[in-house]
Order: structure tokens, then C-alpha cells, then sequence
């Protein structure tokens, strides 16, 4: 306590505080009082930097955030409580649209809970595993360019956002090769996948991987030395360990305060212990060492799609037990993708079990032991879980999502608290958040 | 039925007993008596409206979840529930009161815990250097209302990154009094997902800081992620014939 205050004084020039042998604290207090300029700003939902329909609630002094709040819910679609009211092979088709620039990998930690349910996991053919790691590892790109090109973009950096649509184009030509569509492809089926590779896809990756090496260290050579993007991103939307495991952040966000954590490596799946990959981390817990991590993890995914085509073997890529392989044997006619003639002339000319068991298992579907089980993958984004109910019915009784992007959405809080207002959307976009996943 | 005293397993006329046959226990829809009781599923066909064509309208199965296990649990699931166990003796409290029961099921540890310990439970299980499971992957529910007295489930999945080691926490809470108590305070990531559990099923979470809808908007009536919520939608004409909404079509029983 100090006898005297600072005491304001109106002037010509604005409010002057006369300090005499006052406590800086105070003076501090006695400006943030009289200060009118606190604000509290709507950003979003529809607005460009907000990665789709985010609300940021802000509160600011001048240029400074003092608090930051997340409105969510925009994009509710309810997939969840549409699983139960279809089959479990049908799941696929809702869960593919969650995090619509992850499908393959909500296809596949959804298939690979209905599998443990099943306990057919050990049933899957190798070639069906090979092709999921390799769709995954290929998402994986796909879903960093988004986060790369959109981010830059929000920078004001164009080119970025230019090279990283360029170059997720070619991996969405992969996808439209393979699965016939560049996102929705619910490809991935309990058991296995929807159909086998088509003819030359092998080549078409082996080119895309090639491309991708040249490409790559262009983004090097824009922005990781860039003054400018330095200055943007170094030491934005700081959080550390201790914060990341307090939000339950994990992916990039969790790598970039030092502790490599990847369920590829720790809790291995689709039989990743197999695959020469590093797991890079920084230490810098800011926006521009995520940035890095995303570069170089593109890279490790290039190892792995290299690897995955070397190991490709002919084979089947369903599980052989018929009560839960799809029965159907899709094939490419002038009309798009339907049943194959052969199929067709089988079920339809020389065998009505074949037709039974046909229609019974499309409609019906399979039943799924009574219990539950909880699935997760490592997504770009980070963990993405998946606990599956079973109540024995062809139907799933309950399926929850733990999505990355809901759970990693909560630090933006800690990121963007004291920064500057501009520096919001840097940390926002080193979180990645997709909201088709965060509201699911 | 050839088992009159107990009519819910038909040993079948084709003369395999699946309570018998060991390799019957992958069997759709558990045989047996062993597990907890959810619900019961009549007929097969869901047609409830109408004579029985199909002669499966008698069909009467049970519907059961894993039961508890008992030891040894098998991989590190039986330190987990020793280190856990211990801890809480020496906390003052008797495990028995605290663990309902544990079910190992598919390879996964699951601890039913008495909804007024799950916060010491929690503690315990991030705090205990033996233990230190360090990330909750937040909680997911599920609505049994067959499952009386407990219809409410609350689920938590814990990771252990010292350890690599995943656990499962589920605490039920009853219809009448949807009353579970938050880990936020252990666990901060818990804050959106308890919210979320609230908004989709009316779980209160005693203690959250701020407990309110997060998806659903903030004027909404009713829990959509329950049971006896219904789906929605409207019936859709397609050349002349109406296609039901989904929640309005013939389901299998």
C-alpha cells in the first residue's frame, strides 16, 4: 500500500497518470479501468479464417486477447445417433463424412472396432491391411496440405495455399482412381475393403511419390527459412507438455512440445510395428514447430506408401468367412461402380442360395456380438477413438467418436489468451480443426 | 421348446446345445447365463404388427453384456488392478466398495466403478507413479434402459503414456437421478466432453464448471442420444412409392 495512487489527469493529449511513488500494479489497474476500449468480438461462425463454421468468442483490450471462448455445434449432423439406425456395414458410408479431409482414417478405426467386436482381427488379409496403411499414410498428406495451404493463406501467404491444393489434387486423383471419389469413399468395410485396387494404381502412386519428393522441399524453400512466416508463427499459440496432456491434446500438437507420442508406434495397428517410420517431434510448443512436424511427418508418409507398395501381394482382400464379407463383387461398368455381371448373372441365373444370402446379408447385415470396444488411430490430427457398442443386433447400439480436432479445439483457449488478436487465427490453424469432426 | 425350465435357450433342433458347445461362445447373442442382463429381444424379423408368417415370433433371447471376470486377468491388466487396489487401501478405502466389478472382455481392461468414488478413482489413476495414466480420452455414454436401476453408462478411456497401457472406467447412473460426478478438475480435457455426454443424454456431471449444451442449441428440449429419443425425419416419395424415415423402417430384431 502507498500513500499516493497514480492519479489521472485529462490533458489535451489524451489521459496522463502522474506517478508519485505509487506501485506499478497499481497504475496498471488504474489504465485497464479507465480504458474503454474492451470489446468483445464475434469471430465466425461464417468467417474465412475460422477453418469452416467455428465461433470465436473474444474479448479484447486494443490489440490483446484477455479471453477466448469456442462456439461450437454449427455443423451437428448427428451421425452418431444415424449409426444406430443402420448396419454396421453401412456405418462406413456416415463416419466417412466426419472429418472430411480424414475419411480413410474414420473408415478405418470405425472397421477396426467393429472387427475387434467381432474378434476377426487377426482374419484380415494382409493386402487389405497394406492398402488401409496406404490410403492412410496418403490421407495423411492430403489432410497436412489442407492445413498447410489454408493456414498460409490466412497468413496472406497465397503461394502456399496454391502449392498445397496443387499438390493435394494429385493424392485426390489417387483417391478417385481407387475408391471412385475424391472424399466420402466409404472404402473401407468391416473386414476388409470395399473392392481391390484397380489396374495401374501401383504405378500411378509410385509417380505420385516420386512428384511429391520434388515437391516437397519447396514448401521448404518458401516459408521454413521465410523471415516473414518465422515472424508469424514462432512462438504462437504456445503450449507445452504439461498443457497438452491437461487438454488431452495429442497429434502434431502434442509432438511439438517434445514427446513423441504416435499410437503408430506405441499402440500399433493395421500392422504399422512393421514399417520403417521415424516420429519426429520439436520442442518450440509453437505454431511454426507444428508446421515443421507436418512437413517432415509428409515425408515419413512417403516412407511408408513406398514400403506399402513393395510389400503389395495378390490376394484376397475380404475376410474369408461369407456371414460377414460383403457379397457383392463391385465392378466398373459404363454407369459407374455397381455389382459385377458375373455376380449378377450367378445370383440372378444359377443359384437362389446365392441370391438368399445376397439379399439377406445387405439388408439384414451381420450381427455383432454383444460387449464394447474402444479402437483409436493416429489421425493428422491426432487420436482419433472410436468406442463401439454392441447390444448382439445387426445394428451398432452406440457409436461415440473421440475426434482430434474436438478434443485439441479446447487449448485454443490457453494458446490465444494474452496474444495478440491476428495471432488467434495462427494458433487456431496450427490446431487443424476440422468442424465436420468436432461436431460429427 | 425341448428345455421347459428354461425356455430362453432353445437347444436347438438341430442338435448342437450352444450351452454346451464351448466353440458356440462367439456365437451371436452370448448363450448362457452367465453376463449382465440388458434387454430381451422377441421375434426376429421386427414385424410386430401382424400374424407371425414367419414362425420366428416366438423367438425370446436375452440380450447380455461380459460379465465380471475374475482373476488373473491376464498381461498387465492384473498390475493395473493390484497398483490400483493398493492405492486405494491406502487412501482408507476398501476396493470391494469402489470396483463394482471388472470385466476383461476382447482384450480390454473395463473398471465399473460406484459413481461417488470416480473422482478419487481418477486421481489415483493419473497420480500413482505405478499407475500414471496421464491422458483421458474423455468420456463417452451409452443408455441402457433395459438396464434397470443403471441406465445411464458413463464411459472413460485412460491412456498411460509412461506405461503404454489403456484402461476403461464405466460408472452408471439410474434414470431418476442422472447424477455422476466431473473429473474436470483431474482431467481438464473432460470439460467439452462432459458437456457433450450432457447434451446428448442429460448425464449432470456434479461439479463441471460450466455444464451446458455444446452441440444441440442452447433452447433444446430433450436428450437426442437416448433411446427412446426418436431419429426424426420425414417419409420420401420416390416414384410413387413412400420410403419410411430410418427410424421408421422394419429393423431386425
Amino acid at each position: 500500500m502507498t500513500t499516493s495512487p497514480a492519479t489521472p489527469r485529462e490533458t489535451t493529449e489524451g489521459t496522463v497518470y502522474t506517478v508519485t511513488g505509487g506501485d506499478w500494479d497499481e497504475v496498471v489497474e488504474a489504465a485497464a479501468k479507465a480504458d474503454d476500449e474492451r470489446i468483445v468480438v464475434n469471430m465466425g461462425p461464417q468467417h474465412p479464417s475460422t477453418h469452416g463454421v467455428l465461433r470465436l468468442i473474444l474479448e479484447i483490450d486494443g490489440e490483446t486477447v484477455t479471453e477466448a471462448r469456442c462456439g461450437i455445434g454449427y455443423l451437428h449432423t448427428g451421425i452418431e445417433k444415424n449409426l444406430e439406425y443402420r448396419t454396421w456395414t453401412q456405418g462406413t458410408t456416415f463416419v466417412t463424412r466426419m472429418d472430411y479431409l480424414t475419411p480413410f482414417f474414420n473408415e478405418t478405426a470405425y472397421c477396426l472396432a467393429v472387427e475387434k467386436l467381432l474378434g476377426i482381427e487377426d482374419d484380415i488379409p494382409d493386402r487389405a491391411s497394406i492398402i488401409r496403411v496406404m490410403l492412410m499414410e496418403l490421407n495423411r498428406l492430403s489432410s497436412h496440405l489442407v492445413c498447410i495451404a489454408t493456414g498460409g493463406m490466412e497468413l496472406g501467404a497465397t503461394t502456399i495455399m496454391i502449392y498445397g491444393f496443387r499438390d493435394r489434387e494429385l493424392v485426390l486423383d489417387i483417391y478417385e482412381l481407387i475408391t471412385g471419389l475424391r472424399m466420402n469413399h466409404a472404402y473401407v468395410r468391416p473386414g476388409g475393403l470395399a473392392q481391390d485396387l484397380p489396374p495401374g494404381t501401383v504405378d500411378q502412386v509410385r509417380a505420385f511419390v516420386k512428384k511429391m519428393r520434388k515437391n516437397l522441399p519447396e514448401y521448404d524453400k518458401l516459408a521454413t527459412g521465410n523471415p516473414v512466416f518465422k515472424g508469424r508463427m514462432q512462438g504462437i499459440g504456445h503450449l507445452d507438455l504439461a498443457g497438452c496432456l491437461a487438454t488431452g491434446a495429442t497429434g502434431p500438437v502434442l509432438r511439438s512440445a517434445g514427446l513423441p507420442h504416435d499410437l503408430r508406434k506405441s499402440n500399433p495397428y493395421c500392422g504399422y510395428e512393421t514399417y520403417d517410420f521415424e516420429v519426429p517431434t520439436t520442442d518450440t510448443c509453437d505454431a511454426y514447430g507444428r508446421f515443421l512436424l507436418r512437413l517432415e511427418e509428409m515425408r515419413q508418409s512417403l516412407r511408408i506408401i513406398e514400403q506399402c507398395l513393395d510389400r503389395l501381394e495378390p490376394g484376397p482382400v475380404m475376410v474369408g468367412d461369407k456371414k460377414i464379407a460383403w457379397p457383392a463383387q463391385l465392378a466398373l461398368g459404363p454407369d459407374g461402380l455397381g455389382n459385377s455381371l458375373d455376380h449378377i448373372k450367378k445370383i440372378m441365373g444359377t443359384s437362389m442360395e446365392a441370391l438368399i444370402h445376397h439379399f439377406k446379408l445387405v439388408t439384414e447385415g451381420f450381427r455383432v456380438p454383444p460387449g464394447q470396444a474402444y479402437t483409436a488411430v493416429e489421425s493428422p490430427k491426432g487420436e482419433l477413438g472410436v468406442h463401439a457398442v454392441s447390444d448382439g443386433g445387426t445394428r451398432p447400439y452406440r457409436v461415440h467418436f473421440r475426434d482430434p480436432s474436438f478434443t485439441n479445439l479446447q487449448a485454443m483457449a490457453a494458446m490465444c489468451e494474452g496474444g495478440q488478436v491476428a495471432d488467434v487465427i495462427v494458433a487456431v490453424a496450427s490446431i487443424d480443426p476440422v468442424m465436420g469432426g468436432v461436431d460429427r | 421348446m425341448s428345455n421347459p425350465d428354461n425356455g430362453t435357450h432353445g437347444a436347438g433342433a438341430n442338435g448342437v446345445n450352444p450351452d454346451q458347445d464351448l466353440n458356440a461362445q462367439n456365437l451371436p447373442g452370448q448363450r448362457g447365463d452367465h453376463g449382465e442382463v440388458i434387454g430381451v429381444r422377441r421375434g426376429m424379423f421386427g414385424a410386430n404388427n401382424g400374424g407371425d408368417t414367419s414362425g420366428y415370433g416366438g423367438l425370446v433371447r436375452t440380450v447380455r453384456l461380459p460379465g465380471a471376470t475374475s482373476r488373473p486377468y491376464g498381461g498387465y491388466f492384473d498390475e493395473v488392478a493390484d497398483e490400483l487396489e493398493g492405492a486405494l487401501d491406502e487412501q482408507g478405502l476398501v476396493p470391494e466398495n469402489v470396483i463394482e466389478k471388472t470385466v476383461v472382455d476382447r482384450g480390454e481392461l473395463t473398471f465399473h466403478i460406484e459413481r461417488e468414488f470416480l473422482p478419487v478413482v481418477a486421481k489415483t489413476l493419473r497420480d500413482d507413479p505405478a499407475l500414471r495414466f496421464e491422458l483421458c480420452t474423455g468420456v463417452s455414454a451409452v443408455h441402457f434402459p433395459g438396464d434397470k436401476g443403471r441406465e445411464l453408462h458413463a464411459v472413460y478411456h485412460l491412456r498411460s503414456l509412461t506405461h503404454t497401457r489403456l484402461i476403461r472406467l464405466e460408472v452408471s447412473a439410474p434414470d431418476a437421478d442422472p447424477h455422476i460426478p466431473s473429473i474436470v478438475s483431474v482431467y481438464p480435457t473432460n470439460d467439452w466432453h462432459e458437456r457433450e455426454v450432457y447434451d446428448f443424454f442429460g448425464l449432470i456431471f456434479d461439479g463441471h464448471p460450466a455444464l451446458t449444451r455444446i452441440m444441440m442449441p442452447d433452447d433444446w428440449q430433450g436428450f437426442p442420444q437416448r433411446k427412446d429419443y426418436p431419429l426424426g425425419g420425414i417419409p420420401v416419395e420416390y416414384k410413387g412409392a413412400q420410403i419410411p424415415a430410418p427410424d421408421q423402417r422394419r429393423s431386425y430384431t
